[in-house]
């Protein structure tokens, strides 16, 4: 029986953020640091033909001005972060990294052109304006299907098109399956883009010490452990010599994953050269254009159902849009693939997926990452199949589950971790069956709806299901140390951005060295403390790093009690951890401190036994066989005024199943939050690109994060399908909330407005698009 | 005139005198001159709220105002609000409620929270909200946040 | 973003700032609440060579009654005073029930009524309301002065009467006429964001209940301040009713304005939202002239 584990515990962290004794990147400080500012592009797409920053040398306060001409042989794309999937047949995918500097292209707006470093930001700015360049814009590529178009302008010109990438993934026979249906259903879907808008923009302080030929370097990074391997091949640096620290980080949400930025080469870099501190942060209209994007699709989709509702096959042509580089490979659109079939036994799949160049910032993983397009194209196939056939949302979705025997579930596609994709484990009608319950589904629809209706008050419900691939590998590692106060200490190498790593994994070592929380000191992010893993992304900390700690713990502990079974010279069997101190079972007297423990394995004295090692302290790694599946089921009731087309959510339920829950208190600040950023994904955030991919909305005065007022209160529901895949039995959470809500909003949006026979193909909605439909849908009558 | 200016300050109860340049905004003033890196900045546009800090008792944007505006007036930053060791009963409630995650726009919004509660001591869910709607939360989805809110004030004036 | 370079001023009184203004003109830019000079200076869309900080002027700040039974407030005068402040719920009540729809409460802790009026955003809620008060805005000068008419005053999106020597000190509103009704409705994506669409409405009605005055002023439907003078002019004589009510929202949103599509609402959008908003904002303003006796 779990005795920490899956408590709602306080978090350990909490006190230093709340009285602002927490260091993020900004506050680090260094003496004669120097303070970075780049100029970027205003155009989206034009040559560079001349560059003068002769003003802005002279400028005083301003130590250096680099171009890539300055840069000389040290300029060098890239590096790429993923590459494409070794494992799918005739993948064809055009390699093009980021730039460090511009060089003769511009391919986006914002693109870094000249880097300037001064005593102060201010000052940098000032040289920033004093740089005269020489742009000769091009015609923009902006519309991802004007893209393909054999006479569009080529964002990169030694390709013969747009094409970034071409796959194609199938399962079964599709079109056999279609000859055989009773309805076919086909539509066109159009996804655009958002933003990760975190609180924290990125940030680096890099700091080279040339007298013990050091680098440090704090960065808002997801990935520590990678950026520093990174980096020192890139500066022909030995790993040991650089030391990278992601200190607390104002969150992550993906695009702080990206490696490398062009900002995370070229400021370790000048600080290389100076021979001094420099930090660069990215102020917020920066942001908007230098940090990466997501979610820009558009699906020719089709699904072929019997008139009972059941899937015979799903097929959709997608075209991706990768902005103006593709580092980050095939990522996104493969988790697409990986989720257009739902939750659901769908035995016949074809998927033709084109990933396109266009001149606008590059897009890389955003909570969700690819998911909730994936989801939105089947739910709302699934929503038109269910409305031509007569079958409720609700009893459709359940007549297609994966059955609960049918786990491990093969896919026969690839995924994102380039393995044919296996769903682990779980067990969907009950799930399904809860959320409508709690949100009264019945009653809604038999009584509770007409009524109000009958009022004449426009009010609509919404139920969807989503899986979410999580913990995917390769691995994560943790090191776990009794110290002679008694305190343990862990380190792993992932990253925290309010996550509650530092209480949740504090748990897991709690629960098997009978400490409290309190006692339980974690160091994540640091690669001086631990320099083996990946990153937090992909809702795969707790299960990846959480389980390589629980290893870790388990061998710990088999120490501990080795070594006070000797002290105490009792068998193992009679010895209890409890409150930090070994006792013999039923002889109080009998016992000792975890502390002392760890003093008498560490002797000053005496040998150390051959075979064993001193102190008690293990390290331990896991790398699970494949992700596993969380399932969840989001449902809502929202009114809708038909005058001015605002929407007022009245209720919102979640059933969540991500197996093992580690603490219910931080997985729902989880929910919330990832709800909280769907709904902005859904109805308030949407990239605005005019023709000349010049980014219309690069401000938080126009780009709509949801405030307190907009995100309703969440009523979340459990169930615990344990996987398989690891110890813990747990499966991720992160990005949960944010998977099915626009598919949920078009559902209830169409089920509020019934007279107007809505069909929503799009996200993001806004009251002022909803009243355009209306409008279209008004003179088609 | 195109120097520094003089500047005299309280915050959170202590005397500074700086001088500064008049552009410096007073969200760089606090976190770089007077190392006081509680007050975070997330937009320089005064959208987002993370550098919302009291003057004279009243909350303020700090990246909307010049650090020599401050000279002759008082400030409060969220390092006079508590320590570690003993939290305010806001901070207290915080922690209890899990209203922060991150917790980069948190200093913030308790900020504004305090002269909100000190006007309303008894809100409910709507006020709260509404009460907030200038600090942006990327993480929370402002829910336990809300929960804190509800937890302080009965702590406050029960 | 942080902003360039100036030269800055703090006086504190009318005459040293008057003076600075008529030194530097062109080069220098009002600092009053700063809640809209800021953030452009920031974005380093506003670059003034000078700036002249008002916040050290106790002069400009002020809310007082005039023997007429009108209102005066110095231009320096906070938000966050005029929200809580009696003498504008007696005298002004439509600019009280204005105040806590501005922004935020840390925007409205600085804010200005004149520096609001000054920047003159079409979004801007003060410079419609001032405009169906008949407000009265008093330019300065070193040489003189002059009182401008609110409706005058606004020439076009961001950009007042105001010479580059003149400074706007004190705004006076006439008193309300007999059995005044009142009403500002928004629609707004956010709580604090500027309205996609806004209404504002003053209307009166005669001892036989019906109206002999009203006015309709609009946000975010023009450049500036925008008046729905025929919708106005078709209310009266008219009953309180919902058909002439109805009929003056379409004419609002069919003939007195000419709406431009942008990023968050399309023209045919901001007309259906002035159509449902001046039809909610009369309904309500009228209940209220109703509820005095005549």
């Amino acid at each position: 029986m779990a005795k920490i584990i899956g408590k709602r515990i306080k978090r350990n962290e909490d006190p230093r953020l709340l009285t602002g004794e927490a260091l993020f990147v900004d506050d680090v400080s260094i003496p004669g640091m120097l303070h970075a500012a780049f100029l970027r592009s205003d155009y989206a797409h034009a040559y560079l033909r001349s560059i003068d920053a002769s003003a802005a040398r002279e400028r005083p306060g301003v130590i250096a001005v680099i171009t890539a001409q300055d840069m000389g042989d040290e300029w060098q794309p890239g590096p790429p972060l993923v590459s494409p999937p070794p494992t799918v047949k005739d993948v064809i995918f055009h390699s093009r990294p980021q730039v460090p500097l511009v060089k003769d292209k511009v391919r986006h707006a914002g693109e870094p052109i000249a880097l300037v470093v001064a005593e102060s930001r201010y000052i940098a700015e000032d040289a920033v304006e004093d740089i005269l360049v020489d742009l000769d814009p091009l015609e923009a590529v902006v519309d991802i299907e004007k893209a393909l178009h054999p006479d569009a302008p080529l964002v990169h010109e030694d390709l013969d098109s747009n094409l970034a990438a071409h796959l194609i993934q199938k399962r079964g026979d599709y079109t056999a399956a279609r000859a055989q249906a009773d309805v076919v259903i086909k539509r066109k879907i159009v996804i655009d883009r958002g933003a990760a808008g975190a609180m924290e923009n990125r940030g680096i302080v890099a700091d080279w010490d040339a007298k013990s030929q050091h680098l440090t370097v704090w960065d808002t990074t997801q990935a520590p452990i990678p950026i520093r391997n990174g980096l020192a091949a890139r500066m022909g640096l030995s790993e040991s010599q650089v030391r990278v620290i992601a200190p607390f980080i104002g969150g992550g949400f993906g695009p702080k994953m990206m490696m490398f930025y062009p900002e995370e080469l070229l400021i370790p870099w000048i600080s290389m050269k100076l021979g001094r501190p420099v930090k660069w942060i990215e102020d917020r209209h920066e942001n908007f254009y230098a940090t990466t994007q997501e979610r820009g699709q558009v699906h020719e989709a089709e699904i072929a159902l019997t008139k009972d509702g059941r899937v015979l096959g799903v097929s959709h042509n997608f075209l991706h849009d990768s902005g103006a580089y593709d580092p980050y490979g095939l990522t996104i659109p493969l988790n697409t693939q990986s989720h257009v079939m739902g939750a659901y036994d769908v035995p016949n799949y074809y998927s033709d997926l084109k990933v396109v160049f266009t001149n606008k910032t590059l897009t890389t993983p955003i909570r969700g990452a690819g998911r909730p397009q994936g989801i939105f194209v089947i739910e709302r196939l699934l929503d038109l199949a269910a409305k031509e056939l007569g079958i409720d949302p609700v009893e459709i979705r359940m007549r297609n589950f994966i059955h609960p025997d049918a786990f491990p579930y093969q896919r026969e596609i690839i995924d994102q971790a380039f393995a044919p994709l296996i769903l682990d484990s779980g067990n969907y009608k009950p799930v399904l069956e809860k959320a409508a319950a709690m949100i009264g589904y019945d009653r809604f629809i038999k009584e509770e709806g007409p009524r109000l209706r009958a009022e004449g008050r426009h009010v609509g419900i919404g139920i969807v299901s989503f899986i979410e691939t999580t913990g995917v590998g390769p691995y994560e590692g943790a090191r776990v140390t009794v110290e002679a106060s008694g305190k343990i200490r862990v380190a792993t190498g992932v990253g925290t951005q309010g996550q509650g790593h530092f209480t949740s994994f504090a748990q897991i070592v709690a629960e098997q060295l009978g400490v409290g929380i309190e006692d339980v000191h974690l160091a994540t992010g640091d690669t001086s403390e631990f320099h083996w893993g990946t990153g937090t992304f992909a809702s795969r900390g707790a299960v990846v790093a959480g389980n390589a700690i629980h290893a870790s713990a388990l061998v710990v502990r088999e120490k501990v009690l080795k070594l006070a079974s000797k002290v105490l010279e009792a068998p193992e069997e009679e010895l209890e951890l409890e409150d930090g101190q070994l006792r013999v079972a039923d002889i109080p007297s009998m016992s000792i401190s975890l502390g002392e423990l760890a003093l008498l394995a560490n002797p000053l004295r005496g040998a150390v036994e051959p075979g064993t090692e001193p102190g008690l302290e293990a390290t331990a790694y896991f790398g699970p066989q494949y992700g596993a599946a969380a399932f969840g089921v989001h449902a809502l009731i929202l009114e809708v005024d038909p005058e001015t087309m605002m929407v007022e959510i009245k209720r919102y339920v979640v059933v969540e199943d991500c197996g093992t829950i580690l603490n219910p208190l931080i997985l729902e600040g989880q929910i919330h939050g990832g709800v909280a950023m769907g709904i902005g994904n859904a109805f308030y955030e949407r990239l605005v690109f005019d023709e000349n991919g010049q980014l219309l909305n690069a401000s938080l005065a126009d780009y709509l994060i949801p405030s307190a007022t907009e995100v309703p209160r969440i009523e979340v529901g459990h169930e615990e399908t344990r996987s398989p895949l690891n110890p813990l039995g747990t499966k991720g959470a992160g990005e949960a909330g944010t998977i099915p809500v626009p598919a949920l909003f078009a559902q209830a949006l169409e089920n509020a407005l019934p007279d107007f026979n809505l069909e929503i193909l799009e996200m993001p909605l806004s009251p002022n698009r909803l009243f355009e439909l209306l409008q279209e849908k008004e003179r088609e009558k | 005139m195109n120097g520094l200016y003089e500047v005299d300050l309280t915050v959170n109860g202590k005397n500074y005198q700086r001088a500064v340049d008049p552009r410096l905004l007073l969200s760089d003033f606090l976190r770089h001159e007077l190392n006081l890196t509680g007050t975070h900045v997330g937009c320089e546009h005064g959208v987002c709220g993370a550098c919302t800090v009291l003057l004279d008792g009243q909350p303020i944007r700090s990246c909307l105002m010049f650090a020599v505006q401050a000279n002759g007036h008082e400030i409060m930053t969220v390092e006079g609000l508590g320590t570690q060791e003993k939290l305010h009963p806001l901070q207290a409630a915080f922690v209890e409620a899990h209203g922060l995650q991150c917790g980069f726009c948190t200093p913030g919004i308790l900020m504004t929270l305090l002269p909100f509660l000190e006007s309303n001591p008894d809100p409910d869910e709507a006020e709260i909200r509404h009460a907030i709607s200038g600090n942006l939360c990327r993480c929370t989805g402002y829910q336990h946040i809300v929960d804190a809110v509800k937890i302080a004030s009965e702590k406050l004036s029960p | 973003m942080k902003p360039a370079p100036f030269d800055y001023y703090a006086p504190t009184s009318i005459e040293e700032a008057l003076s600075l203004l008529a030194r530097y003109g062109y080069d220098a830019k009002a600092l009053a609440g700063g809640q809209s000079l800021i953030p452009m200076m920031n974005f380093r869309l506003a670059q003034p060579a000078v700036l002249i900080d008002l916040n050290n002027i106790p002069d400009l700040s002020f809310i007082r009654g005039d023997e007429g039974g009108g209102l005066r407030l110095g231009a320096m005068t906070r938000h966050a005073q005029v929200e809580h402040d009696p003498l504008i719920a007696e005298r002004t009540p439509l600019i009280f029930e204005t105040m806590p729809k501005i922004a935020t409460p840390q925007i409205r802790s600085r804010g200005t009524f004149g520096g609001s009026i000054s920047h003159a955003d079409p979004s801007a809620e003060l410079v419609a309301v001032s405009v169906i008060l008949d407000g009265l805005f008093r330019l300065r000068s070193q040489t003189g002065h002059r009182w401008v008419p609110a409706k005058e005053f606004f020439i076009g999106m961001f950009t007042t009467q105001l010479e580059p020597d003149e400074l706007l000190t004190e705004i006076a509103f006439p008193p309300m006429q007999p059995r005044s009704g009142w009403a500002l409705m928004e629609i707004a994506r956010r709580p604090h964001d500027f309205a996609l669409v806004g209404v504002a409405v003053v209307v009166n009605l005669d001892d036989e209940n019906r109206c002999y005055n009203a006015r309709i002023g609009l946000l975010s439907v023009g450049d500036g301040p925008v008046e729905a003078n025929r919708a106005a002019e078709a209310l009266i004589g008219q009953a309180p009713t919902s058909e002439p009510i109805k009929a003056a929202a379409e004419i609002a949103a069919t003939e007195d304005i000419d709406p431009s599509s942008d990023i968050h609402a399309s023209a045919g959008y901001r007309r259906q939202l002035v159509k449902v908003l001046t039809r909610r904002a009369l309904e309500l303003a009228f209940e209220r002239a109703s509820s005095i006796p005549s």
